[in-house]
């Protein structure tokens, strides 16, 4: 069984199948790229990994015990964490404190707290937006800081749901090395990206979705290369050329 | 450093208070203001710090008077022994209230507690047999002096605020702001929102229901309209949330210190002042006006927080600094 897998798992919304009997298997401490067109489903399967919504049929395992069906908080402290793609900062909180606040979920007391809160800012580098509110940052740090949250609780796998987008050019050269250091740090990444530079550039494999289905999972240049891809993203006429 | 001290300044003051004022009156309502700072401390911790707005904190009051009470007329047991069991009855609404109303969020949350007040009111009026209906509880007030009523409730107070003090710089704290900042951010880091706002419900709880059962051994005397009254208790609670400063640790003994103050200068007509001045010049038209005020003091809640979510949105407290500089300003004005 692999580190982490999803087993032919459906979610449908009303009459909308939004994840189709999608199944996919990550291993250990790999980064496992996840694309698709708009709509194709790749946030939901997020939202289903990560327990925010129940699973209609299918499940889901991480290190080979299952965790469909658990709460969004038990999952988290199986050590699973996530980002979200309209960031969700604690706004009223500083950044200090948004990262102090998810540290408490692996320390006992307020000390250790702190300790592995300043060791994360560091990692992320948000020191010079430590005692800003949340909702007083730069979109980049924002989602830098969604990046900081989730490692605070000590993630074994870490979900990131498009934290390059909407960043400019040196940004997003920070925002890969950031996540290739994570990477590096023994976390197993699972990342849906729009930005083709980026996700070809870090991912170790890539699963292409459309319509909730997988298409094909490989190497990055094969899943480029591949035709349904490429009919996924620019139509049928490309076909031919692909 | 100041800061540091302040509180215990206050603390000092408040201990000081009884043996240099003797007159009741005054005695009374500082009483009264350190009830209001329990309830405050109790309505802040569940709206003002977890988010979870309640419009009904005259349940766990009128539960704790009624707890204390009822204690006192049907068991023979001194009614001091209520204002423990104030607090734990006061939580026995609570829990099982918030397992099921914390399904709900924000707004529907709000409308729940308003309904748990009106049940708890209906209730109390109803089941004759247990509360006496409408008729009410009376008890035999232990004391003639106000003075241990004075220190018992400084002592509540006192509780309230050094509970929220460590509460809110505790991982409690932290996790119930985050509840209220995001609560889907909240799940995401393994915060179990549910379990979280239950204790922070509870926790309210127990502070409202503990001046509710004070109430009860002060005036000796409660009935479903008054400890269930939705504009006197839950609404007056939020008002001292508000006015004092809303996640302020003090900005509820400040909103409770304001709010008794104000009502009572409306409802006495400036402690006697219109009235004497009435009396004194025979206008029949201040005559009228003064009664008028008198009448209207519950309009002077309405003005006061108009005026301090215009000027003031984060209340008192919370925006202390900003007050403090505008008063500073004025005076460095030159003329």
């Amino acid at each position: 069984m692999a580190y982490f897998e999803v087993n032919n798992v459906f979610k449908r919304f009303g009459g909308v199948a939004a994840v189709n009997g999608l199944t996919l298997h990550v291993e250990q401490g790999q980064i496992f790229g996840l694309i698709g067109p708009n709509g194709s489903g790749k946030t939901t399967i997020f939202n289903l990994i990560n327990g925010y919504f129940p699973v209609d049929k299918g499940a889901i395992f991480f290190e080979g015990k299952q965790i469909s069906g658990l709460k969004t908080h038990q999952i988290s402290r199986r050590g699973i964490g996530r980002t979200f793609q309209i960031v969700k900062p604690l706004k009223r909180m500083t950044t200090f404190e948004n990262i102090l606040t998810s540290a408490f979920l692996r320390t006992a007391t307020r000390r250790e707290a702190e300790d592995l809160a300043e060791e994360t800012i560091d990692f992320c580098g948000l020191n010079p937006h430590r005692e800003k509110l949340a909702q007083a940052l730069p979109i980049a740090s924002r989602k830098r800081l969604e990046i900081a949250r989730a490692l605070a609780t000590k993630p074994k796998l870490l979900l990131l749901d498009e934290t390059a987008a909407g960043l400019n050019p040196s940004e997003l050269e920070e925002a890969v090395t950031l996540i290739k250091k994570v990477r590096d740090s023994g976390v197993t990444v699972i990342i849906v990206e729009h930005i083709m530079k980026v996700i070809m550039t870090i991912s170790d494999r890539i699963l292409a979705v459309n319509m909730g289905r997988a298409i094909v999972e490989g190497s990055p240049t094969e899943v480029a290369s591949h035709p349904d891809v490429i009919s996924a993203y620019l139509g049928e006429d490309y076909r031919a050329q692909g | 450093m100041k800061k540091h001290y302040g509180p215990f300044i206050l603390l000092g003051v408040l201990i000081a208070f009884p043996l240099v004022v003797s007159d009741s009156y005054y005695r009374h309502l500082m009483i009264l203001v350190l009830m209001w700072v329990a309830i405050g401390s109790g309505w802040n911790l569940i709206a003002g710090y977890t988010g979870q707005v309640s419009f009904g904190d005259a349940a766990f009051f009128g539960t704790g008077a009624y707890a204390a009470g009822l204690l006192t007329v049907k068991l023979g047991v001194s009614s001091w022994w209520g204002l423990g069991l104030g607090g734990l009855m006061a939580i026995a609404v609570a829990f099982p209230f918030g397992w099921v109303c914390f399904r709900l969020r924000g707004a529907y949350f709000a409308l729940a507690t308003l309904a748990l007040n009106e049940v708890m009111r209906h209730i109390a009026t109803i089941w004759e047999s247990l509360t006496g209906g409408m008729v009410g509880v009376l008890i035999t007030p232990s004391f003639v002096s106000k003075v241990p009523y004075y220190y018992i409730a400084l002592a509540i107070a006192a509780l309230s605020i050094t509970t929220i003090h460590t509460v809110v710089n505790s991982r409690w704290g932290y996790y119930f702001i985050s509840i209220r900042e995001d609560q889907d951010t909240a799940e995401s880091i393994g915060i179990n929102t549910h379990y979280y706002k239950m204790i922070s419900l509870c926790l309210a709880a127990f502070l409202t229901g503990l001046a509710g059962s004070l109430y009860m051994n002060y005036m000796g005397f409660i009935d479903p309209q008054v400890v269930f009254s939705l504009h006197d208790i839950s609404i007056m609670a939020i008002l001292v949330g508000i006015v004092g400063g809303v996640s302020t640790v003090y900005g509820p003994a400040m909103g409770a210190f304001i709010m008794v103050a104000v009502s009572e200068v409306f409802r006495t007509g400036g402690f006697g002042l219109l009235d004497s001045v009435a009396k004194a010049t025979g206008q029949p038209w201040i005559i009228i006006v003064t009664n008028y005020i008198k009448e209207a003091h519950v309009l002077s809640f309405g003005l006061l927080v108009i005026i301090v979510i215009l000027f003031l949105p984060n209340g008192v407290v919370g925006d202390w600094e900003k007050l403090k500089r505008s008063i500073l300003s004025r005076r460095t004005i030159p003329t």
